[in-house]
Order: structure tokens, then C-alpha cells, then sequence
């Protein structure tokens, strides 16, 4: 009944109907409809115009775009494989690692910290988030990466020796390395997954909570039974949109991958992935290689999209209404 | 995070006592043991996340002081091999074109936002829009450069001005979702009485339910501005380069701070590390003002809706 009142249109205007507020009525209507559709304009014309600047790379390259191993713009080879690959096992090697740190701050947060530390814990996460990328990535590279390389010299002289791990583990060891960008992603991302899932922690009735705690539940057990039965769709969802960004994620992985572009299980070897060889390398191109670094731009786009709609899906699924920003 | 953790076997089984359980007196070993591994498990997690915060802030803070001076402000940038530290064009050009992103997306989201929010509701126009809004919150801020290259700059060359677009375009979803929730927070109540006291929509929206969210519609788009003057990503291709100040928005190439960090980073030169430095110390500043603006109002609100 409320809800039908405050819906009622122009007909409500009980003192003023004349035509002039009618007119002034329906255009402000009119106005804020096309302001929510230029969303949908704005995806429309992203998709319309890259492909048609990236036609001539997908008709030089064809179905190998995406299939080739060889990028080599003097050779005017376009095989976009190598970055796929980069892009996927760094995205995936962050997400592993921030998982299951991002679940121990959300836990920490809602369930752990004495009261006093919850605003403080929930501060210290956004700010996380608020450090631009390019920051990590400069202290990624003149400092994480220098500090590091010793340490990941030894791994390598020692487990990279033994006989299967040496195909992850190996060396020649790199400054720069899918390593050390699936690093700077994993403190990237553990924001957006940390805020997503204590959101969805928050959803857990507290009487399932108490009721765990009633039966003599210790607080891991009451965590185990209750909060995470509770929350498991919604931590899918932070999972594909924390995936979803770090595949997005440019300037901190440009700094540090080490731009070379090959498929290799040794994590410790340079690599590269698509944001960031557009990123470094779009200002030097031209022709049929500018294009190519567009078509890149939109299988990177078609990829994150894929993977933030399955991720808004799950979210819907799971009862949430924002799925993270 | 499941923690397995090797406990050695039990014993013979302890006597239950059910009550002493809630207390934890009489906890079987295993079960006491997983539940301290898992509170030691938690606050690692929180440490190995602050251990890097940390970490950054203190070197950002700390060599990029050594930059900062009356020079890194007004000066001209410098060639990469040059020890001088002016960072001057970049600041201003931070400011200009996070300002023209402004106030593009921020007008456009609200509006979009109370169409969500007092037209569309559940239909379905509206949960389109939604979702699309979800889509385009996680399409990569590369793709919104390469975007904005193919649309503005290959027919009006570069600018401060193409910069701000593709920041806009990223800044417009964030900017759409803060605004609907917010929006939706105000009472229909207000809406009603309004209503029945013979305004039109329009104007009830306008006169009403805006200014009553009004803080926090503030404290979202505060946020949205924060996030878009840390990216460098959009920028790079749109807005060219350029080491003298330019405050034309629509002429000229320019650059920002972001893109002085990307570059100093790539140099191989100790001058140009210690601008990029202090280029970062200032970009933090400039986000965090923004990020504690927000915050602020969003206290504001609170203590407004307590009293």
C-alpha cells in the first residue's frame, strides 16, 4: 500500500497539474531513465568500437588470436596464447594465496577481534584498498622484488634441484617474475574478497551462531558448523569477482612480470600478461600491432565479463544485493 | 582456510562433561587444539595483510620526503636522468582531470541511481541496469583506456579531457550502486507525505528524498573519486605526455601522477625513483584526503540519524 503511493506518477500532483509541471514532471522522468541507460549504452559502444579498431588483427590472425603461442609484432605474428596464460596463472596464483588470508581478516573482523578492534580492522582493509596499484607495483619493483630475489634464489637452488618440482620451482631465476606479480595481485585483491565475504558473514543468523556455541561448540567449531555452511555461495562469488579484478589489474603486474612473453610452469621466470603488454607496449605499436593490442583489450574484456557475471550471479543467488566495487 | 592440524591421537576418550565444555575446561585435546591453531590461523592472516600496508606507507612516507620541497611543487618535470625533483604539471594535472571525471560521472550516477531507486524499482528496465552496472563495475580500467583511445582520442587526439572520460566511465557504476543504496535508505514515509501533500514526483525527489540523502550520496561519490585519482591504467593512452604544466583540459597533451610513479618505476635512474617516490607520497595524500572526506560526512551521517 505505502509502496503503491509513492509509485503513483504525474497523477499525484493534486495542486499544480498544470501543463507545464506535467512537462517538467515527465522530462525529469525522461532524464534519469536515459541516465540509467547510458550504462548500457557506454558496454554497447565499448564492445562496438574495439572490435571494429581490432578487426584487422582477428582477420590477419584469425581463429589463431587466441590459439597462437608466437607474439612477435617484427614478424607480424599475433598468438595472444602466452598472455591468456600469464594472465590466468597469476590471476589464479593470487587468488590462492589471497583466499585464504582474505577469509582469516573477514573471520578476524566478525567473529575474532575483541570489540574494540572491529571499526579499526575494517579501516585498515579499505585502506588497503586505497592504495593506488601503481604504488604497489613501485614498491614491488624497487623494493619487494630486490628484498625477495635471495630467497628465491635459494628455492630454487634447493627444491627448483628436485626432480619434479624443478619444473615450478626451477630456475634461471628472474628480478621480475609471474611470481613476484602473483604477489603484489594477492595484496590487491585481498580487499574486494576480505569485504565480500565478511559482508556475506555478516548475513549468518546469530541464532545459529548461538545455537553452535550453546551445544558446546568451541569458537572454530561454531566458525566450521554455522558461518561457513551459511556463506558458501557468497564466497564463491568473492571468489570469481576477486578473480575478476586481479585478470583486470594492469600497472602494478605491468611493473613486475617481467614482460616476456612464454608459456612456462617455472614461476620464477619472467612472463607477461594481456593487461600489461598493452600496457607497456601500446605506445611503441602502430598498424596491425595497435590493433592487435586491441583485440587483446577485448578478449580481456569478454574474459572478466564471463567471469563478473557468473560472479554477480552467485552473489544474487546468495541473497546479497551489492556484489563489491 | 580448513587447518587440518596434526594432533596427536587421543588418549582414551575424556569423561563429557557437557556443561564444562562451554567453558573449554574440559575440551578433548584435538578439539582444543584445531581451535587454537584456527585463532592463530585468523590473526596471521590479519598480520601477513597489515605487514604490507605497513610496509608501503612507511617507504612511501619515508622516500618521498626526501623528494618533496618547494621545487617538487612548482617545478617542471625534469628529464629521467636528472636528479631535480619537480612533479608540478603532474599534481596539477591529477587535480584537473580527476575534477572533469567528477563532474561528468557524479551528476550522471545520481541521476541513473534515482531512476534505479524512485522509477525502475524491481521492473525490469531497472534490474537490467543493475546489473549492467555490476558488469561494467568489473570491466579492467585498461579496457576503459583502449575504450576511450577508440572512441575520443583516434578523432580528437589526446587531452586531460579524453583522460577524464575513461576515468568517468569508470567512476559511473560505483558512483550508480552507492547511490541506489543510499537512496533506498530514506523512508518512504518521507516519500509519501510528500506526495500527499500535493507534490509532483519530480519535485518530491528533488525537494525530499535527495537531500535527505544527500551525505550519503556525498560520501559514495567521495570514494568513487578516490579510487579514479589512484588509476593509472586509463590514463596512459588517453591524456599523452608532457613535462611542462598544462591546465587546458580540452587542448594539449598532459600527464598526472600516476603515470610519473609508471614511468619512474621503469627508469633505471636513482632521480627518477626518488620523484616517483614522491610522486606516490602525493597521490596517497590526494586519495586519502578524498577517502577521509568520506568519511566524515558518512560519521556526520550517523550521529545525524542517532539524534
Amino acid at each position: 500500500m505505502t509502496a503503491k503511493l509513492a509509485e503513483r506518477p504525474a497523477g499525484a500532483d493534486l495542486v499544480r497539474s498544470g501543463i507545464r509541471a506535467q512537462a517538467a514532471n515527465s522530462s525529469f522522468a525522461f532524464v534519469v531513465r536515459a541516465a540509467a541507460v547510458s550504462v548500457f549504452v557506454i558496454l554497447v559502444l565499448i564492445v562496438v568500437t574495439m572490435t571494429r579498431e581490432a578487426w584487422p588483427a582477428f582477420w590477419h590472425s584469425g581463429l589463431g588470436f587466441v590459439t597462437g603461442t608466437d607474439w612477435s609484432p617484427s614478424a607480424d605474428l599475433y598468438g595472444a596464447l602466452p598472455f591468456v596464460y600469464g594472465t590466468m596463472v597469476s590471476s589464479l596464483m593470487a587468488l590462492v594465496l589471497a583466499l585464504p588470508v582474505s577469509i582469516g581478516i573477514a573471520l578476524f573482523i566478525n567473529e575474532y577481534a575483541p570489540r574494540r578492534l572491529r571499526a579499526p580492522g575494517v579501516y585498515l582493509v579499505d585502506l588497503l584498498a586505497a592504495i593506488p596499484s601503481v604504488v604497489y607495483g613501485l614498491w614491488g619493483v624497487l623494493v619487494l622484488g630486490p628484498f625477495l630475489l635471495p630467497y628465491v634464489q635459494k628455492v630454487a637452488d634447493t627444491i627448483g634441484t628436485w626432480p619434479v618440482f624443478s619444473a615450478v620451482f626451477g630456475g634461471p631465476v628472474g628480478l621480475k617474475s609471474m611470481f613476484l606479480a602473483a604477489l603484489i595481485l594477492t595484496i590487491m585483491i585481498v580487499p574486494i574478497i576480505t569485504s565480500i565475504t565478511r559482508e556475506v558473514f555478516d548475513t549468518v543468523p546469530a541464532d545459529q551462531k548461538a545455537a553452535a556455541v550453546a551445544l558446546g561448540a568451541t569458537r572454530w567449531e561454531m566458525v566450521r558448523g554455522a558461518v561457513f555452511p551459511h556463506s558458501r555461495n557468497g564466497m564463491v562469488a568473492a571468489v570469481l569477482l576477486g578473480l575478476g579484478r586481479a585478470m583486470g589489474e594492469t600497472i602494478a603486474v605491468a611493473l613486475v612480470i617481467g614482460s616476456t612473453a612464454q608459456i612456462t610452469t617455472r614461476i620464477f621466470a619472467p612472463a607477461d600478461s594481456m593487461a600489461a603488454v598493452i600496457a607497456n607496449t601500446f605506445g611503441e605499436s602502430s598498424g596491425v600491432n595497435r590493433a592487435a593490442l586491441i583485440g587483446l583489450g577485448v578478449v580481456l574484456f569478454a574474459m572478466t565479463i564471463v567471469v563478473n557475471m557468473a560472479g554477480q550471479f552467485v552473489a544474487r543467488r546468495s541473497g546479497r544485493k551489492g556484489a563489491g566495487t | 582456510m580448513s587447518v587440518e592440524t596434526p594432533t596427536r591421537p587421543a588418549a582414551a576418550p575424556l569423561p563429557t562433561y557437557d556443561a564444562t565444555d562451554l567453558v573449554g575446561a574440559r575440551l578433548s585435546a584435538p578439539r582444543r587444539y584445531k581451535n587454537r591453531v584456527a585463532t592463530a590461523c585468523v590473526w596471521a592472516s590479519v598480520i601477513l595483510a597489515l605487514a604490507p600496508l605497513a610496509l608501503v606507507i612507511v617507504l612511501v612516507v619515508k622516500n618521498g620526503l626526501d623528494a618533496m620541497g618547494v621545487e617538487f611543487f612548482t617545478g617542471n618535470i625534469p628529464s629521467t636522468r636528472s636528479a631535480a625533483t619537480g612533479m608540478g604539471p603532474a599534481i596539477v594535472g591529477t587535480l584537473i582531470v580527476t575534477a572533469a571525471a567528477t563532474v561528468m560521472a557524479v551528476p550522471l550516477g545520481v541521476l541513473a541511481a534515482i531512476y534505479l531507486s524512485e522509477y525502475g524499482r524491481d521492473g525490469k528496465v531497472a534490474a537490467t541496469v543493475r546489473f549492467l552496472a555490476g558488469v561494467m563495475t568489473g570491466v579492467p580500467s585498461i579496457v576503459m583506456g583502449l575504450f576511450v583511445y577508440t572512441i575520443w582520442v583516434l578523432n580528437f587526439g589526446q587531452s586531460a579531457f579524453a583522460g577524464a572520460l575513461a576515468l568517468a566511465c569508470l567512476m559511473l557504476p560505483v558512483v550508480i550502486r552507492s547511490g541506489e543504496e543510499m537512496l533506498r535508505l530514506v523512508p518512504d514515509d518521507l516519500r509519501n507525505a510528500s506526495l500527499a501533500l500535493g507534490t509532483r514526483k519530480s519535485r518530491m525527489i528533488r525537494t525530499v528524498v535527495v537531500p535527505s540523502a544527500l551525505p550519503g550520496l556525498t560520501s559514495g561519490s567521495l570514494l568513487a573519486v578516490a579510487r579514479a585519482a589512484g588509476e593509472t591504467a586509463p590514463l596512459l593512452f588517453t591524456i599523452g605526455a608532457i613535462q611542462t604544466f598544462n591546465p587546458n583540459l580540452f587542448a594539449g597533451t598532459n600527464t598526472v601522477l600516476p603515470i610519473q610513479i609508471y614511468n619512474g618505476a621503469l627508469s633505471p635512474f636513482e632521480g627518477a625513483h626518488t620523484r616517483a617516490w614522491g610522486a606516490a607520497l602525493a597521490l596517497i595524500a590526494i586519495v586519502l584526503v578524498f577517502t577521509f572526506a568520506a568519511r566524515l560526512v558518512t560519521a556526520r551521517l550517523s550521529t545525524d540519524r542517532h539524534r
